[in-house]
């Protein structure tokens, strides 16, 4: 049986949690508008991009480029993007058993990670690890670039067949999809679970063919460095958006716990000292009672 | 029959309607493009980019990006569009001296990659300044 004392106790320290808590929530909130805000948008953009090339894809002559066809050796490269800072739920827990049930085919594995959490989980499974980019918060795309052009080079060395990213999808503030799409070679890619809602861009039809100018190759040269690395700043954009929501979420949850308790810790404090209170009443009125 | 054209830049989607005809700077100079052309892919480079519609002509600055025509529609995925009405002169041409400056600063062959965003920003802010002074001059 605690004494009330020890409630009191506890009572503060829960008190003392919720502050806390009440306050990341509020950072969080700040952060999360921006950066969702930030996330959708780049979609279209980025949406737009990968429909036209993969359209283009299908027309294009086979070896045109090198983006369009898979690398000549059967390892597989994979970008990580998790958060820097724990403290939001399950989002990276979600996003690494992803990476656990993901096949990836036959071959090795090569990871490429942003974000503290995944340079841990990539270092516990003891896989592979190439490089690591840390990016700060909010993301520039001047860092993400380096990255892209990182994925780019490993990739045209031939080693590779495929390069995946594994990243968090913000869907909206309470979802988010733990997403593996295939950046290279060119695939069609999921940004915001939003592809099945957006029949309104339609490209053309496979069959049509398209005039290059000056010529295929120059086009291609030019504009698929740069659609590998606009996807993958729009992935940690997405990334991004979906931490801070899930942060927001997770310390809500958390004040909103800790509000229980203490209405709990208090219900049982009040009861206490009231029996307390009766117990000493008796007492005074027995030792009354007997001194008669 | 209409030609639909849509501009998209990183930031947000710029423009979406239905248009007469749009003239834009590609990669081999200035392009028209009239409903039912044929399907074409090209790159688009820092200029000035006018759009027809129902005789009204809207002038805008682009920078570099890629233009795929269909013959219904026009996609431009550019980094940067603006309305020619909501350029602002003086603070594009800040932006130029600030670039110019630190491409001085900058050692050739070294930091290429800034080298790249310098470059890019003053072509980009050239097209803006182009398409604001020749507005003046008429």
């Amino acid at each position: 049986m605690p004494s009330t004392r020890d409630i009191r106790r506890r009572i503060k320290s829960v008190k003392n949690t919720a502050q806390i808590t009440k306050a990341m929530q509020l950072v969080a909130a700040a952060k999360m508008k921006k950066a969702q805000d930030q996330a959708a948008n780049g979609r279209h953009y980025a949406e737009l991009l990968n429909k036209v090339l993969v359209n283009l894809k299908e027309n294009a002559e086979e070896g045109l480029h090198p983006f369009f066809s898979e690398g000549k050796g059967d390892k597989t490269l994979v970008l990580l993007i998790a958060s820097d800072k724990g403290l939001c739920g399950a989002l990276n827990t979600n996003l690494f058993k992803k990476l656990l049930t993901t096949d990836f085919g036959t071959g090795e594995v090569d990871y490429v990670t942003i974000g503290k959490k995944s340079v841990q989980v990539i270092n516990r499974l003891r896989r592979h690890l190439l490089a690591d980019f840390p990016i700060k918060d909010p993301a520039k795309f001047a860092e993400v670039r380096s990255v892209g052009r990182f994925l780019q080079e490993k990739f045209l060395t031939g080693e590779y067949k495929k390069v995946f990213v594994l990243f968090n999808n913000f869907i909206n503030t309470v979802t988010t999809v733990p997403t593996c799409e295939q950046i290279l070679p060119v695939n069609p890619v999921t940004l915001g679970g939003k592809r099945d809602f957006a029949p309104e861009i339609e490209t053309a039809t496979a069959t049509q063919e398209y005039t290059f100018e000056p010529s295929a190759a120059v086009v291609f040269e030019t504009v698929l460095p740069q659609y590998v690395n606009d996807t993958v700043y729009q992935m940690v954009l997405e990334s991004r958006a979906s931490e801070h929501s899930s942060r927001m979420v997770a310390m809500k949850n958390a004040t909103d716990n800790a509000k229980q308790m203490i209405k709990d810790l208090s219900l049982e404090y009040n009861k206490l000292r009231q029996a307390s209170i009766t117990n000493e009443l008796l007492e005074i009125t027995t030792a009354k009672m007997a001194l008669e | 029959m209409p030609l639909k054209l849509e501009i998209v830049t990183p930031e947000a989607r710029i423009f979406s309607d239905e248009v007469d005809t749009v003239v834009l700077p590609g990669y081999e100079g200035e392009m028209g493009v009239l409903p039912a052309h044929a399907n074409l892919v090209t790159t688009l480079k820092p200029g000035e980019l006018r759009i027809t519609k129902g005789g009204k002509t809207t002038e805008m600055a682009v920078g570099e990006g890629l233009v795929e025509v269909t013959g219904t529609a026009t996609r431009i995925l550019t980094d940067m569009a603006i309305d020619a009405d909501k350029i602002d002169e003086k603070a594009v041409e800040e932006a130029l001296e600030r670039a110019q400056k630190s491409l001085a600063e900058l050692k050739p062959g070294e930091h290429q990659e800034e080298v790249a965003a310098v470059m890019a920003i003053i072509q980009r802010s050239t097209a803006q300044l182009h398409i604001k002074r020749k507005r003046k001059t008429v």
